[in-house]
């Protein structure tokens, strides 16, 4: 097939990696084995072929010999395919011209009978001499990138993300659900460890990105679709109504004032429904954008079509209530995408033994949280719901984490949100505050140390996964309280601690449509859901979709500090491929032999990157360069064999396979 | 009426839970639901057996199965919680282990039988709330229920670990079941605590503390009887309270009926049928609701 098959001039270069190789694979024996192999006018065995003078080497011999193939014999192509291929290139041959053996890991690492490893290095080399005959010169691809930005979900991760890429110039578009941004952080009162107010460090940043020249904000909008690749992605962005325009509506705020409902009676979801509100509200004080919206599940407009529309009225000239409005669908085009979709706390009725829901002093984390905040439902009084203060409070850890019933991962944050809510609970109560804890977790900067503080403060810290809460008094003094049963591993014995209220510090989990998410955006997740970087060290904000990055709580638990380092690598991996103008893309990739597809589509079913499209005009399958990852699986399934892969080609497999096989 | 059950008593609803029985066979009667007893049945394997040898017990079990599967029913009623359990569990056993399937399937080929794994177990009280229905038993309630608030006590076994029953942790089932046939409940934070099980023989002294903890708890919180779904419950509450009352000083006479002889009784039942003379506690009390019995007239 290749005009230089039966001309190969093949060079091959044993490596010793050292001792790595050289100490259990007779690197001399194989070099001078490989030397008989036919086509091979060099073979050469040395130290450290990834070296200058190894790779001058090669060079040389290119020059000397006219060789237009080079097998290395060395490590996994991972570490050092491109640096051969560079080589080869360097001396004037196609980069793809050049070919790893790997004698490292899958040999001499693995192997401890130097006899048998030299014969597997042997095998191995002969079946990539056979091989190589049968490599074709190849060009990369270029993708030219679409500058704007598409950042999915409008918490701190988001934010951050948009911000810092905004500042760059790049236009981005902020995707947001719900009505604001802000995410869990601006329902948050303090942060942890240095207790410094959420919203004073948050809304300067969500007022900013309103502000931003450069950032398109949608609110109560979701992706619905998105379809391209690398560079160049089209986006479908669903507007739900928020029945007020929002470029009319000045954020005054008297069409609540004048809502038919005189008190607010429906529950408040951004006070986790401790505090109410009017049909007609703005999420909280800070919101962004600041603009009112109408929840037709709860508005009498929507409901009977019968209500006086005093809102409408104190509304007046600017008109921006439209109870007609309904979903937009906008088109945008993207070249990079950073998911910063969030997570969701675990909902306390999966944990039924602390009865959440049936005692009314259980309350959740968030609960607390706004309790304890001073715009929150009670005006920052920590109060119970029939309105004492609690003079004894009890506060599980753990709660939907670390356990095989609801989830077995660790949340992160709990240990230390749970200390600062003990912390501001004491603060605000004076109450006696006690914490259940399996095991404490402080690896932060400065978080042990704010452990040692509550230590000091005379918080109580119990070791022990609570069984239950119960309001089943043993004894006088547990009347009317909760009772938590827990065994104190620290002490060996059952205790019962009577409490005022009890606080569930909830675990973190993906959002219950993550795996849409995923499935929109076509990238991984692992079993439980939180989405898959491309590699957990050295890849931990790329996903195995090209242009899509992960910032935030969507990749899997993480407090504030990580999650704005991480939406801050997600902004910097956007500029650098925006930066660099276009990408390049391997050539390894499947084509279709048009005359001989059939067009049957069996291809396009089985793609995972939807690479494969149908040509409706010719009938054939057309495989997309910029979207195939060269997995295979299309070249394997096609029934007539028209489907062909770069560098894999059915002549260089079965080479490769009968050189392995042909025992020396 | 078309509708009938296969009914598997098991040994208690024969010996000291014949009330259980008596009271179901009135309630379903009065239902218009008829109950097929399983001919030739033989111990369920129960949790003695079980911790003695597994394999054996789980056979015995699967032979009761096997018989059920042979009459052609879908259905097998299990009213005793410890039956309900280990035909549960023989079930999910076999299904889950194979070793456990060979020995189980070659001691019933050895009696000529089948595997009676197409049997679905069930519980009366999931069957009066599922397929019965609340309204159905509304609609049935001749009788005004005069007897006091009751505590729901439904134990361990019906509830966990198979939860088809009702909810592991906070069942309300039975407490649905009692409000809409007219009788009013408590809450009871220890509905599914232990009630000793058989430790009222072994470590007798453990077994009545945890049953006076259960029948302190229920007076609490208002209740003049208790409810249960479980033969072993039922005795355990029952039998132990003159003991309790010594130790305690308390002055408790507490019925603890069958929720089938409560809804038996509000259903029109005689109290004779419905087995309330075999009660051991709470005579005194509940002679003073059996005879100041008001009739009602059906929601029909």
């Amino acid at each position: 097939m290749s005009e230089t098959n039966g001309t190969a001039r093949i060079g091959v270069y044993v490596c010793h990696c050292g001792t790595n190789i050289a100490g259990t694979v007779d690197v001399k024996a194989v070099a001078e084995y490989a030397a008989g192999l036919p086509g091979v006018l060099v073979s050469r065995e040395y130290k450290y072929m990834c070296s200058d003078p190894g790779q001058e080497l090669i060079r040389s011999d290119v020059h000397d010999h006219n060789l237009n193939r080079i097998v290395v014999a060395s490590c996994s192509p991972l570490l050092h395919e491109h640096t051969f291929r560079t080589a080869a290139e360097k001396a004037g041959l196609n980069p793809y011209l050049a070919s790893m053996v790997n004698i490292r890991e899958q040999d001499s690492w693995v192997h401890l009978d130097k006899e048998l490893a030299t014969r597997k290095a042997i095998d191995l080399v002969r079946a990539a001499v056979r091989r190589i005959r049968f490599n074709k010169p190849l060009e990369k691809g270029h993708v030219a990138i679409d500058p704007n930005v598409l950042v999915v979900g409008g918490g701190i991760a988001g934010i951050h993300a948009a911000l810092t890429m905004a500042n760059a110039g790049k236009h981005v578009y902020l995707v947001e659900r719900e009505p604001t941004i802000g995410g869990h952080m601006a329902k948050f009162d303090k942060t942890f460890p240095t207790l410094d107010c959420a919203a004073c460090i948050l809304t300067p940043k969500m007022t900013s990105v309103k502000a931003h020249k450069n950032i398109t904000l949608m609110t109560l909008s979701e992706v619905t679709g998105i379809n391209g690749y690398v560079g160049n992605y089209d986006v479908t962005v669903t507007r739900h109504p928020r029945y007020i325009h929002e470029d009319l509506c000045a954020g005054c705020m008297q069409c609540i004032e004048a809502c038919v409902y005189k008190q607010p009676r429906f529950d408040d979801e951004f006070n986790m429904g401790l505090g109410k509100r009017k049909p007609v509200y703005i999420p909280f004080p800070q919101a962004v954008p600041q603009v009112v919206l109408i929840d037709p599940e709860t508005c009498i407009q929507f409901k009977k079509g019968t209500c006086k529309k005093t809102c409408v009225e104190a509304c007046g000239d600017r008109h921006a209530i439209d109870f007609e409005q309904k979903d937009e669908v906008e088109k945008i085009k993207v070249g990079t995408v950073v998911l910063s979709t969030g997570f969701q706390a675990v909902a306390p009725e999966k944990v039924p033994y602390y009865r959440y829901g049936v005692y009314p002093n259980v309350y959740t984390s968030l609960e607390v949280e706004r309790l304890i905040n001073a715009s929150g439902p009670t005006g920052g009084d920590v109060v119970l719901r029939d309105g004492t203060k609690p003079k004894s409070v009890g506060i599980i850890h753990c709660v939907g984490s670390r356990d095989e019933y609801t989830n077995r991962w660790c949340s992160r944050v709990c240990c230390m949100y749970s200390l600062k809510l003990a912390h501001l609970i004491k603060e605000h109560t004076d109450a006696e505050v006690f914490n259940f804890y399996i095991d404490m977790r402080t690896p932060g900067k400065g978080f042990e140390e704010f452990y040692q503080r509550l230590l000091k403060e005379g918080v109580h810290f119990i070791r022990g996964r609570v069984a239950e809460v119960t309001d089943w008094a043993d004894d006088p003094t547990e009347e009317g309280k909760l009772v938590l049963r827990v065994e104190d591993t620290m002490s060996a014995f059952v205790r019962r601690i009577p409490v005022d209220m009890v606080v569930l510090s909830m675990g973190l989990e993906p959002h219950a449509d993550a795996g849409e998410v995923r499935r929109l955006f076509n990238i991984g997740c692992g079993t439980e859901g939180f989405f898959t970087e491309r590699h957990p060290k050295l890849a931990p904000v790329s996903t195995f979709t090209d242009g899509v990055f992960l910032a935030g709580c969507c990749q899997g638990p993480k407090d504030i500090p990580d999650t704005v380092a991480q939406a801050g690598a997600a902004a910097a991996e956007v500029l650098a491929l925006i930066d660099a103008g276009s990408i390049e893309i391997e050539p390894n990739t499947a084509y279709v032999v048009e005359e001989a597809c059939s067009g049957c589509r069996t291809c396009i079913g089985l793609c995972p990157y939807s690479a494969i499209t149908f040509l409706d005009d010719k009938k054939k399958a057309s495989v997309n360069p910029v979207l195939c990852k060269g997995c295979g699986t299309c070249v394997a399934g096609c029934p007539s064999g028209s489907l062909r892969q770069n560098l894999f080609e059915d002549e260089q497999i079965f080479e490769e396979i009968e050189g392995v096989l042909d025992y020396a | 009426m078309s509708e009938e059950y296969l009914y598997f008593p098991g040994c208690s609803l024969k010996a000291t839970g014949r009330a259980y029985e008596e009271s179901l066979l009135t309630l379903f009667r009065l239902l218009d639901i008829k109950l097929d007893e399983l001919e030739d049945w033989n111990c369920c394997g129960a949790t003695s057996y079980m911790s003695i040898d597994e394999e054996k017990a789980f056979a015995l079990s699967a032979r009761n199965l096997a018989l059920a599967q042979k009459t052609g029913k879908k259905e097998l009623l299990a009213p005793c919680a410890a039956c309900y359990l280990v035909l549960k569990k023989t079930q999910d056993y076999v299904e889950r282990y194979p070793s456990m399937r060979e020995y189980v399937e070659a001691s019933l080929k050895a009696a000529n039988l089948p595997m009676g794994d197409k049997i679905r177990t069930r519980h009366p009280l999931e069957v009066l709330y599922n397929d019965i229905g609340l309204d159905r038993i509304r609609s049935k309630v001749v009788r005004k229920w005069t007897g006091g608030p009751v505590a729901c006590y439904y134990g361990c076994q019906a509830v966990r670990p198979y939860y088809e029953v009702d909810k592991p942790v906070d069942p309300t089932r039975m407490e649905e079941l009692l409000e809409a046939a007219g009788i009013p409940t408590v809450k009871y934070s220890l509905k599914t605590k232990c009630c000793g099980g058989s430790l009222t023989g072994t470590i007798h002294k453990v077994g009545v503390r945890l049953n006076a903890i259960l029948l302190k708890e229920a007076a609490r919180n208002g209740a003049k009887v208790v409810a249960t779904l479980c033969p072993l419950c039922q005795f355990n509450l029952d039998a132990y309270q003159g003991e309790i009352r010594k130790q305690t000083q308390q002055n408790l006479d507490m019925p603890i009926l069958y929720f089938t002889q409560l809804l038996g009784w509000a259903l029109g039942g005689d109290a004779r049928a419905l087995g309330f003379r075999r009660s051991i506690s709470g005579q005194a009390p509940m002679k003073q609701w059996l005879s100041a019995s008001k009739e009602v007239a059906a929601h029909v």
